[in-house]
């Protein structure tokens, strides 16, 4: 014990160093699993604050971007609004609205990181909770995966936890999408079924398997088919349709039936 | 003294700050951000207790952390730089003579003396940094590459801020 104590007098510089060295790394492995990331609250109310008091002075550069994003989504909408209106007589029952969007300000985002995050400008008190899906008007964007009281914390789909289940939208075969990448901008869709040839161009879209998306939310297009050597599952490279670069304005997805659903299949774990 | 205190802390605020929100939200093609909070660790006084230098490290780094959400990468990166701090002063400036409080400033080790300085520790810095974040070996050069290319940018920002905020006719040649 005395010559412990001893060592520890002597080197005590080098003793400090290995122990806050420790301490980071624990914290910094711990950050890398997905259950302590969707855990870890680090959209805390301090730093959100700041960040957004920030936003607020820099989002006016960037307001003539913005609008045409907005006037953009604006005509897709009102030209989907005259499909239905078309089609909305030949119908009997109207059931009630699944999901619900929440708008919100991107204040923060990253690209470059290995694993990418964004900070949104609502939180618990406007009804935002873990695991709801996040879209721009391109296409969907990341999941919720930390809240505080006026801010959310956002896995973006840059992110090597960020695992979407997806479709083919020209034949409705079931995919997942990944980054698994360096580049921002760019993911993978993998697990496809050996029998299924993809072309550039294709679009893949949302599953509706999870709670987190609707289906038929574009996820993006196909920019090269990587058929597997060894009669496994194919790969595909993809351009994500959300542009990361320019996120300002997005919806919060609020799946208004995801209790129920969730009752029914631990009802059907139970059988 | 306590004048050293004031100074030190202005600037561990306004250099946080200024990478939080400026240099973090810049990608300078593509993927560098200069990374010049490390000059508040750079510029501490040199006969700052080594445990302290540890310490403040440490908390810079968990700060730097809390904003970009990167729990641990940045606190093990910097407490790795001030770690090697003491050792690279006494590597390039044994004969060098500093008096009490005396921070390691372009002043004092001149222009080259600070370039030295600075960039063998950024990059020791930068190195942890990037072979942390991506931890694992799949992109071995890519990473090296990014780490080196981002070092010169940093090298450059700390240059800058440093010539900026030094008395020109203070400055040692």
């Amino acid at each position: 014990m005395r010559t412990l104590v001893a060592f520890l007098r002597k080197h005590h510089f080098f003793a400090l160093f290995l122990l806050l060295e420790a301490i980071a790394f624990s914290m910094l492995v711990n950050s890398y699993s997905y259950q302590r990331t969707v855990s870890f609250n680090a959209a805390n109310d301090l730093t959100g604050g700041v960040l957004n008091a920030f936003a607020n002075i820099t989002d006016y550069f960037t307001l003539r971007k913005q609008n045409e994003e907005l006037q953009d989504e604006n005509t897709f909408l009102h030209n989907q609004l005259q499909y239905y209106s078309l089609k909305i007589n030949t119908r009997q029952t109207y059931g009630d609205s699944l999901f619900r969007y929440i708008p919100a300000r991107v204040i923060r985002n990253t690209m470059h990181a290995a694993n990418n995050f964004m900070v949104l400008d609502k939180g618990r008190l406007q009804g935002i909770e873990k695991e709801m899906g996040v879209i721009s008007s391109k296409g969907i964007a990341g999941i919720v995966i930390g809240v505080s009281a006026h801010y959310s914390l956002v896995m973006s789909l840059l992110n090597d936890n960020a695992k979407i289940s997806a479709r083919i939208k020209k034949n409705n075969q079931l995919v997942n999408v990944v980054w698994n990448e360096i580049d921002p901008g760019y993911g993978q869709v993998v697990d496809i079924p050996a029998h299924i040839q993809l072309n550039a161009g294709d679009t893949i879209v949302t599953s509706g398997n999870s709670f987190i998306f609707p289906a038929g939310l574009v996820v993006g297009t196909v920019l090269s088919y990587h058929p597997s050597k060894n009669q496994g599952l194919n790969t595909a490279r993809l351009t994500y349709a959300t542009d990361f670069n320019g996120l300002h304005h997005v919806y919060l997805i609020q799946n208004l039936r995801k209790q129920e659903e969730l009752k029914l299949l631990e009802g059907a774990d139970h059988e | 003294m306590s004048n050293l205190y004031v100074k030190n802390s202005i600037r561990f605020v306004l250099l946080i700050l200024f990478q939080v929100l400026v240099l973090d939200q810049v990608h300078f093609g593509g993927y560098v951000i200069p990374y010049v909070y490390i000059l508040f660790i750079l510029l501490l006084p040199f006969d700052i207790p080594k445990s302290l230098l540890l310490f403040l490290a440490f908390g810079t780094g968990l700060t730097i952390d809390f904003f970009g959400n990167t729990l641990g990468l940045h606190t093990a990166a910097l407490v790795m730089l001030a770690f090697s701090r003491p050792g690279v002063l006494r590597l390039y400036f044994k004969k060098t003579e500093f008096l009490s409080g005396e921070e390691p400033g372009i002043r004092k080790l001149g222009f080259m003396g600070f370039v030295k300085y600075s960039f063998s520790l950024i990059l020791i810095h930068h190195l942890a940094l990037f072979y942390l974040e991506f931890f694992s070996l799949r992109y071995f050069f890519t990473t090296f590459e990014h780490a080196l290319i981002n070092s010169l940018a940093s090298l450059t920002g700390v240059m800058i801020l440093v010539m900026l905020f030094t008395k020109p006719n203070k400055r040692k040649r």
